[in-house]
């Protein structure tokens, strides 16, 4: 009896893992697929002539360029704004503490359609033109937040006596930064800035709002799903997205995971 | 040589000035960010308050900026209390479907599988988390065509009249899977249920063995034990899931606009009220609707003990 009901637990249990993974790996496979209007299945047959044809694409190339520079713009900026307010919190108890922490995941908290129109608001009220920083502010908003946790994190797991003892020694606080804390909560700045980038390059929501006609790569691949154009480049760039955020997550789960062991 | 003397020199007279006053150093290190997030972030949820009392000029299309409760009266027509509505009700429906789901995957990895299966669990359930959002989502339009993967295989295994039959029910059938209501009801469940797996696998994870034992020694079936010991401590774990894939679906435009029959979300109402309406006062009232819903749920979840667990 509680054999059977241990293998029907194991059977669905690979089932989920399955409908989690197979629609990803579908895109994968119609990314190479000869067929170029339809979405048959099987497909008749596979090439990798999309892959060029998408490279050679001026609006999708236009439109990674712009995604890479916001995601880049809007990391750096949140791993100093994150780093300096989880400095401030960390060994001060002050007035106001818990609503600063607060007001910094705020934005990861609410609904991000929340956070797109607020924004969209004060840029319709304070009449400023749509441009590269308006989504690089959007996307700061939240990179910050992420950066914050990270750091944080670190930092509470990093023992002040390490810095007395350098102050002890006779090291002054810049010295002290650069050869004590910066190598303690380095893994966090990398494991930080990688997942705030592959979140802004993938984000679409606040986008939507702060972009105007600007269009970054979930945006280009967002118009083109309701207005279907040319679905073969649309699924080459899918491919793309995965492997840009992908990567750098792995990367940085791995970072994380390897200095615990050592902490 | 001397230059860097000179520097360092300079850094330690800064770093005991600095040390010798700690609400400078405070003040110096929260200025930046604190002008960020209260001044655009706080900045931005004032001028969304503000522009909703804002009206729409109906004859220029554009924003008049005199104090105004008219866009508030516009709010609550009949169809935009429909919309919230049929959104809490997806979001419910979604909600509850992941839980039934999420469950028995969490309980077998906390409770059967050995340590290096945990682990690869692990990996397998945030996968498609880290995967792209709007990639996962396009997946399903690619699964739920009509010359699609999904049809292809039902038609193999000869299931059609099933699906007919699931097609012709009124509220969640449709022309189509992927225009229908339970064909977005699929997708939904696809794209929240990782955040449903992961606090139920944390809640059930902090259940102690030595209670189960203890359940056992006593005399209670194994099934008396999951209700009475595994299930309660379960809850907290199951409410703090439902808190992100409840809200995650109220905020939500991007899956009703690729998959479904096209019927409003509150999202993406929002979307197309400041979008092709051009009507940012409206798009800006509407947001109440998910802020008030949210507030309601997440009192109601902070009382199943949801923030305990996350």
């Amino acid at each position: 009896m509680s054999e059977r009901r241990h293998l029907g637990l194991q059977v669905s249990t690979w089932a989920v893992i399955g409908f989690l993974h197979i629609p990803i790996l579908i895109v994968f496979l119609y990314a190479f697929t000869t067929e170029s209007s339809a979405f048959t299945f099987p497909p008749p047959g596979f090439t990798l002539d999309w892959f060029g044809v998408a490279w050679n694409n001026g609006d999708v190339r236009d439109a990674m360029w712009l995604s890479m520079r916001v995601a880049a713009t809007a990391t750096a900026i949140a791993l100093v704004m994150g780093s300096m307010a989880a400095a401030a919190v960390w060994r001060r108890r002050f007035f106001g503490r818990e609503a600063v922490s607060l007001f910094i995941v705020l934005p990861i908290a609410l609904p991000g359609i929340v956070t797109g129109i607020a924004l969209r608001s004060a840029i319709s009220i304070g009449g400023i033109p749509f441009s590269f920083w308006t989504i690089v502010i959007g996307h700061a908003t939240f990179a910050v937040a992420i950066a914050y946790n990270n750091v944080v994190a670190r930092m509470r797991r990093t023992s002040t006596s390490l810095l007395e003892a350098s102050a002890d020694l006779g090291a002054n606080g810049w010295q002290t930064f650069r050869h004590v804390l910066l190598p303690q909560i380095r893994p966090a700045l990398i494991a930080g800035g990688m997942l705030a980038f592959a979140l802004s390059f993938d984000e679409i929501i606040v986008t939507t709002f702060t972009a105007g006609n600007q269009q970054t790569l979930p945006i280009w691949m967002f118009s083109s799903l309701v207005r279907p154009r040319q679905r073969p480049i649309t699924n080459v760039v899918a491919l793309a997205v995965v492997a840009i955020t992908f990567i750098p997550i792995v990367l940085a789960t791995r970072l994380t995971r390897g200095s615990e062991g050592q902490a | 040589m001397t230059t860097d003397a000179r520097a360092t020199r300079l850094t330690t007279r800064i770093s005991v000035a600095l040390h010798r006053r700690p609400r400078l150093r405070l003040a110096l290190l929260l200025g930046l960010p604190m002008l960020w997030v209260v001044g655009v972030y706080g900045g931005s949820l004032i001028a969304l308050l503000s522009q909703s009392f804002f009206s729409l000029d109906d004859f220029s299309g554009t924003v008049d900026h005199t104090l105004t409760l008219d866009t508030w009266g516009d709010l609550f027509t009949d169809s935009n209390i429909s919309i919230a509505i049929r959104t809490t009700l997806m979001a419910t429906a979604v909600t509850i479907g992941s839980a039934i789901i999420a469950f028995p995957i969490a309980y077998y990895a906390v409770r059967y599988a050995g340590k290096r299966l945990r682990a690869l669990f692990f990996v397998l359930i945030l996968i498609p988390l880290w995967s792209s959002y709007l990639v996962r989502v396009y997946s399903w339009k690619l699964i739920l065509a009509r010359e699609g993967i999904l049809f292809w295989f039902i038609d193999k295994l000869h299931l059609n009249v099933l699906l007919d039959a699931a097609l012709a029910t009124p509220v969640i059938g449709g022309p189509s899977l992927s225009a229908s209501a339970l064909g977005q009801f699929i997708v939904f469940v696809y794209i929240w249920l990782p955040y449903m797996i992961l606090p139920i696998h944390a809640a059930l994870d902090r259940v102690p063995r030595s209670y189960l034992e203890a359940s056992a020694d006593l005399g209670a079936r194994p099934i008396q034990t999951f209700r009475t010991v595994t299930w309660p401590l379960a809850i907290p774990g199951i409410a703090a899931g439902s808190i992100f894939t409840f809200s995650l679906t109220l905020g939500d435009y991007i899956i009703p606009t690729i998959i479904g029959d096209s019927s409003p979300f509150v999202g993406l109402a929002i979307y197309s009220y400041q979008g092709v309406a051009g009507n940012l006062p409206l798009a800006a009232a509407f947001t109440f609707f998910p802020i008030v819903i949210m507030g309601i749920y997440l009192y109601i979840a902070r009382r199943a003990g949801a923030f305990e667990a996350l």
